[in-house]
């Protein structure tokens, strides 16, 4: 049986601008909160302005249990996160919460953590969980110029980082992709944890899979209810037509057939 | 004490609050939002004779006030149905309807004979209606002589409780319903989505895999309203109505424009307790205009 959801207005404490099309919120529940795990995700309710309808979903991308604080990286695309962007101290929003299942920790060092853009966002909670069990990882991030490359000291502070950008900016020119760690020293991982565009995640999918490192990657499917009942969010794998919302958003390349 | 039973066919439900099919899963993936024993019934999603894996992903677009979905009947089929998930719930304490799907008629009678043998499944609602399949439910459901083939087909093995869900992609629905009323019926549910299309300008491609998808959510209340009126004038048997239902009030429209009962479907994704929120304010409304019972609400629109 999967673990409880629950639905609460959660009042935001901080919401801290990145640069101008990203913002991390600071949000506490009434209650204390649930066990939570790296990779999984909450639903966002916008007020509905006839154009943002349904939920928004975004990865959890830090808990602090001591604080009571869960935090969402949010990048500014269309008019529901440009609400949310506009939130202040004290205002409360409603969210379905914890979804979806989780990263699976290796409990063997070494493992590479790979972002791009804001597909960052969940892999700080997973960098910290990784150090509770000891494990500094390695964690690549990508962007499109040095200021693309969102809230880099909180990573160095949890993993070894590697930079690269479009523009050559800051760390690697070159696409996340094309980064030399991926050519030379891919198969020293025990594992590859990734999430951002669905074309760099298969470009990394297809670099593992010849180099026969394990490798998991958080999908972003759109998706309606978000906790397994429309199923809208679907993903081809081995096992058929999967839920990114239920059976992800966390999956094994191996079993994708996407 | 407010009476919130009502009737649908020999259907008795503790209240007129149902969930439609395709938005509330099994039922038991909102066990932790609500007390799904205090629905009036559940109406699980689709199932078909074999195992369906579905159209391709992008499946849902969102439109203004609404959605559009090509899910395509996604199911494991009526055996893994019957083996696997009958088990897990028939003890819900709530009224369970499963929804029969199918591409031909013998299809249809092949589900609807295996449901008949569940002791705790007392109707089915037989899905003529869906946009997202080839040669499947839509093209029953909207004409008159076939719709009322395929529920007579169906009439002659099934002997609980017939409802019949009509498609709103037809030019006359209450002719519809009076076929599927003589086909044997023993009510009607109306509606189920609307034919739509959403277009990515800037991909210049249609967003969902199939074309065009089912319109749900308010943006189709006041067709389905209008429908719900023009078939509770042209029939006599029961009907239930959906189409758009967020609140109380939607529902209450519903009620008055003549169904027995609703159902709620897409506003389950937004609001997982939005069921509960609807009972509570159809209970406080019959209070407010001392009405005693539902039954006392359905069609009872003033029109002089
Ligand atoms: C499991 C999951 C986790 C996510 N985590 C994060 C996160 O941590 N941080 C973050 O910023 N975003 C995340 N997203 C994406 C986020 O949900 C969307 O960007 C957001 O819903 C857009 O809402 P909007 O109203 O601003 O834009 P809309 O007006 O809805 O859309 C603007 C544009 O973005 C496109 N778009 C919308 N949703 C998606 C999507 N899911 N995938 C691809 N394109 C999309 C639309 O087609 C449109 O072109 C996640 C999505 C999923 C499914
Ligand atoms: C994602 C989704 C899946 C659906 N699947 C089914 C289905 O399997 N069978 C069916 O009869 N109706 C299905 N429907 C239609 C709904 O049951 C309902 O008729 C329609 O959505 C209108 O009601 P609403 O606006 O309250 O959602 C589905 C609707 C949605 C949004």
């Amino acid at each position: 049986m999967a673990a409880r959801k629950f639905i609460h207005d959660f009042v935001v404490r901080k919401n801290i601008r990145l640069n101008p099309r990203h913002f991390v919120l600071e949000l506490t529940p009434p209650e204390k909160l649930p066990a939570i795990f790296p990779g999984q995700f909450v639903q966002v309710l916008v007020e509905d302005t006839g154009s943002t309808f349904l939920r928004r979903p975004f990865s959890i991308h830090f808990i602090d249990h001591s604080s009571n604080l869960l935090k969402l990286m949010i990048q500014i695309k269309g008019e529901g996160t440009r609400k949310l962007s506009r939130l202040m101290e004290g205002d409360r929003i409603n969210l379905i919460y914890p979804l979806g299942n989780s990263f699976i920790l290796e409990s063997i060092s070494p493992v590479l953590l790979i972002g791009g853009g804001c597909g960052v966002a969940p892999l700080l909670f997973l960098a910290q969980q990784f150090n509770l069990r000891d494990i500094r990882p390695t964690i690549l991030i990508g962007g499109k110029t040095k200021k693309d490359l969102l809230d880099v000291e909180e990573y160095m502070k949890l993993g070894d980082v590697l930079i690269s950008t479009e523009d050559g900016s800051d760390g690697e020119k070159g696409l996340v992709t094309e980064h030399s760690i991926l050519k030379t020293g891919i198969s020293a991982f025990n594992k590859i944890y990734t999430c951002g565009p669905e074309s760099m995640m298969k470009k990394i999918a297809e670099i593992t899979g010849k180099a026969g490192v394990d490798c998991e990657v958080s999908l972003e499917n759109t998706m309606a209810c978000g906790f397994g009942v429309c199923l809208c969010c679907v993903t081809p794998t081995v096992h058929g037509n999967e839920r990114v919302c239920v059976e992800g958003p966390v999956f094994n390349t191996k079993e994708l057939r996407w | 004490m407010v009476n919130l039973t009502t009737q649908i066919g020999n259907l008795k439900l503790k209240n007129p609050v149902l969930t439609a099919s395709g938005t509330f899963g099994y039922g038991v993936e909102f066990a932790d939002f609500i007390d799904l024993s205090r629905l009036g019934g559940i109406v699980v999603k689709a199932v078909t004779g074999k195992n369906r894996e579905g159209n391709p992903y992008p499946r849902m677009a969102e439109t203004p006030s609404g959605m559009l979905n090509s899910v395509g009947l996604q199911n494991k089929g009526v055996d893994h149905f019957v083996k696997e998930i009958y088990p897990a719930i028939k003890d819900l304490n709530t009224c369970l309807i499963v929804n029969v799907s199918g591409s031909t008629i013998e299809e249809y009678v092949e589900v609807a004979e295996k449901i008949n043998e569940l002791e705790k499944i007392p109707a089915i609602e037989l899905n003529i209606s869906c946009p997202n399949v080839k040669h499947g439910g839509m093209a029953f459901g909207t004409v008159a002589a076939s719709a009322s083939e395929v529920t007579a087909a169906v009439r002659a093995v099934y002997n609980k409780d017939l409802i019949v869900k009509l498609s709103p992609n037809v030019t006359s629905i209450a002719d519809i319903a009076k076929a599927v009323a003589d086909g044997g019926a023993d009510s009607l549910s109306l509606i189920n989505t609307l034919l739509g299309m959403a277009i990515d300008i800037n991909r210049q491609r249609p967003v969902l895999a199939t074309i065009t998808g089912g319109l749900s959510g308010p943006a189709i209340k006041p067709v389905a309203l209008r429908m719900v009126w023009q078939v509770h004038k042209a029939v006599n048997i029961p009907i239930i109505g959906l189409g758009g239902i967020m609140n109380a009030n939607d529902a209450i429209e519903f009620l008055l424009a003549g169904a027995s009962a609703i159902q709620v479907g897409t506003a389950n994704f937004i609001d997982p307790a939005v069921t509960m929120k609807i009972l509570e304010g159809i209970e406080a409304y019959m209070r407010l205009y001392k009405i005693q019972s539902v039954k006392d609400l359905v069609g009872a629109l003033k029109n002089e």
